[in-house]
C-alpha cells in the first residue's frame, strides 16, 4: 500500500488538471458563445476598454523604454565581441516587436488586469452581486466575462504596438546618446531593416495574451472560494496562470510563425 | 402558486435538503424558519436556479420552474439579499434601476431614474441618496436600497434572505414594516428565510421550520405559538435543551 500511495497521488493530480482543464475549456466556449450572441452591453465594453486598456498605458510604456534601452546597451556589448555593433537598430526594432515588446507588456497586463479582474469578479461572487446579477434576468457571463475578454483581445494588441514604438525610442535615446550613433543613421536602420510581419506578429501575440488574461482574470474570479482567503487564492491563481499562459502560447506562436 | 415536491441537494458528502416539501399559494407570505446551517438559503436559492437540486421538483404556477425561458421566469421574481448585494460599481440609483437601464424592460434613462427614485422614497430613503455609492450607506440603508431594487421592475413574488440580520432592533423593526407594507400594498407572493421571530411575527402569513433537510412544521403565526411541538418550541423561544442540537 505505501509503495501505491505515490501512482495513487500522482493519479489524483492528473484527474485535477483534466478537470481544470475541461473546466477551463468549457469556460472558454462559453466566453466565445457570449461574445458573439446578444444581448451586448457596450457601456461594459467601454469601461472594460478604459479599464484595460488607457489605464495600463503607463505601465506597458514605462516597461517598453527601460527593455528598449537595456537591449541597446545589451546588443552593443555583445555585438562588440564580434565587430557588429552597428546591428543595435535592427536587433532591438526586430527584439522589441517579435518578442519583447508582446511578451513583457502582455506580462505588466497579466498583473495589472488578471489581478483586477479576479478581485472584483471575486468579491462580487462572495457578495452574492453574481448572484443578484442573476436574478436581475442578467447572464453573469454576458455582463461581466464577455466584454472584459473582448476588451482585452482588442487594447492588448494596441498597447503592444505603443510599447514597441516605446521601446524602439529607449533603443534610440540610449544608442544616440551613450553608444554614439548618428540620429538619422539610427532611425533609417531601424526602419529599412523593419518588415511589416515583425509588427504584425507581435499585434497577433498581444491579441492572444488579452484573451488569455482577461479569461484567465474572469475564470478564477467566477470560481473563486469563500472570504477574503478565498478571493486572494483566486487573484494569485489567475496572475499565475495567465503569466505561464502568456510565455507558453508565445513560444508556440513564435513556432508557427517563424519555425521554416 | 410555488410549490417544492422532495428537493434534495447535496454538496459533496453533505446533504442539505432531505426532501423538502413546501407550497406557498398566491398573494400570501410564508416564512421559513430555521438554525443556521439547516438549508433555508439553498431552498430559497433552488426555486431561483441559483443552486440545481440534486433531485425533486421544483413548480412555479403549475411550470417545472427549470424549463422553459430563464429570462422570462426571472423577470416575475425580485430579491432582497442577506448583505443586500448592491453593485458597488455603480451608483444607488442605478442599482434600483437595474432591470429598468437594460434588457426587455428597458427604459429611457431619465425615466428609469424617475422610477428608482420614486422606489427609493418608498422605502424611506431621500433622492440624493440615489446620487451615492452604496458603500457611502449604514448597513439599514443598504438593506433598504436592496429593497427598493427589489420591488422596482413590480415583481409578482419576492424572496428576502435574512432581511433584518446585522442591524439594530430599530432598523430591523423598520424592514419588517416595509417588508409586510409593501407585500399587502403590491399583493404579491413573499418567500422570507429568517431566524429573527420578530420579522416572523411581523411578515409572515405562515410559517414553515426547516430541519435536518426537511420541512418539520408548516402552520401560521397563531399555529406556531400554540403548537406543542417541540422543535417549533426550542425555536421561537430560543432554548439551548430540546431536539435541536445546540451544537451542529
Amino acid at each position: 500500500m505505501i509503495l501505491l500511495s505515490p501512482v495513487a497521488a500522482l493519479g489524483r493530480a492528473t484527474m485535477a488538471m483534466v478537470a481544470t482543464l475541461g473546466r477551463v475549456s468549457m469556460f472558454t466556449a462559453q466566453t466565445l458563445r457570449h461574445m458573439i450572441t446578444p444581448p451586448y452591453y457596450p457601456h461594459e465594453l467601454w469601461h472594460a476598454l478604459i479599464a484595460i486598456g488607457w489605464l495600463s498605458l503607463p505601465v506597458v510604456g514605462m516597461t517598453a523604454v527601460f527593455t528598449g534601452a537595456a537591449l541597446a546597451l545589451q546588443i552593443y556589448a555583445g555585438g562588440a565581441r564580434f565587430s557588429a555593433e552597428a546591428v543595435v537598430p535592427q536587433i532591438v526594432a526586430i527584439g522589441m516587436t517579435r518578442e519583447l515588446g508582446p511578451v513583457l507588456g502582455g506580462l505588466m497586463v497579466a498583473a495589472r488586469v488578471a489581478s483586477s479582474v479576479a478581485a472584483e469578479i471575486g468579491t462580487m461572487k462572495v457578495t452574492e452581486q453574481i448572484d443578484a446579477l442573476v436574478t436581475l434576468s442578467t447572464n453573469p457571463m454576458k455582463y461581466l466575462t464577455a466584454p472584459r475578454v473582448l476588451a482585452a483581445t482588442l487594447s492588448v494588441p494596441i498597447l503592444v504596438a505603443v510599447g514597441d514604438a516605446i521601446g524602439i525610442m529607449g533603443g534610440f535615446l540610449v544608442g544616440t546618446s551613450r553608444l554614439g550613433f548618428n540620429e538619422a543613421t539610427y532611425l533609417k536602420n531601424t526602419f529599412d531593416f523593419l518588415e511589416v510581419w515583425d509588427v504584425g506578429s507581435g499585434l497577433v501575440k498581444g491579441a492572444v495574451f488579452g484573451f488569455l488574461i482577461a479569461l484567465m482574470g474572469c475564470y478564477f474570479g467566477m470560481n473563486s472560494g469563500r472570504g477574503a482567503q478565498g478571493v486572494g487564492a483566486a487573484v494569485k491563481a489567475a496572475v499565475v496562470a495567465s503569466s505561464v499562459l502568456i510565455l507558453a502560447s508565445n513560444y508556440l506562436l513564435t513556432e508557427a510563425f517563424f519555425s521554416s | 402558486m410555488i410549490e417544492l415536491q422532495n428537493v434534495k441537494k447535496a454538496f459533496g458528502s453533505n446533504a442539505v435538503l432531505c426532501g423538502v416539501d413546501l407550497s406557498i399559494a398566491k398573494g400570501e407570505s410564508m416564512v421559513i424558519i430555521g438554525g443556521s446551517g439547516t438549508g433555508k438559503s439553498v431552498t430559497l436559492k433552488s426555486v431561483l436556479g441559483l443552486v440545481t437540486p440534486d433531485s425533486g421538483t421544483i413548480l412555479v404556477d403549475g411550470k417545472d420552474a427549470t424549463k422553459g425561458d430563464r429570462d422570462a421566469f426571472l423577470e416575475r421574481f425580485g430579491m432582497l439579499f442577506q448583505g443586500a448585494a448592491l453593485f458597488d460599481s455603480m451608483k444607488v440609483w442605478e442599482n434600483v434601476a437595474f432591470r429598468l437601464l437594460r434588457g426587455p424592460r428597458k427604459k429611457p434613462r431619465a425615466e428609469a431614474r424617475a422610477i428608482a427614485i420614486e422606489k427609493l422614497r418608498r422605502v424611506g430613503l431621500r433622492e440624493s441618496v440615489g446620487d451615492q455609492f452604496p458603500a457611502e450607506l449604514s448597513g439599514g440603508m443598504q438593506k433598504r436600497v436592496g429593497l427598493a431594487r427589489a420591488i422596482a421592475a413590480d415583481p409578482e413574488i419576492i424572496f428576502f434572505d435574512e432581511p433584518t440580520t446585522g442591524l439594530d432592533p430599530i432598523m430591523a423593526g423598520v424592514i419588517n414594516d416595509l417588508i409586510r407594507e409593501i407585500v399587502v400594498e403590491m399583493g404579491v407572493t413573499a418567500m422570507t428565510i429568517t431566524h429573527d421571530m420578530t420579522s416572523v411575527r411581523s411578515i409572515a402569513d405562515k410559517v414553515a421550520m426547516l430541519h435536518e433537510g426537511v420541512i418539520k412544521w408548516t402552520g401560521t403565526v397563531a399555529e406556531m405559538d400554540a403548537t406543542d411541538d417541540p422543535y417549533v418550541q426550542q425555536f421561537i423561544h430560543g432554548r439551548a435543551t430540546g431536539p435541536i442540537e445546540a451544537v451542529r
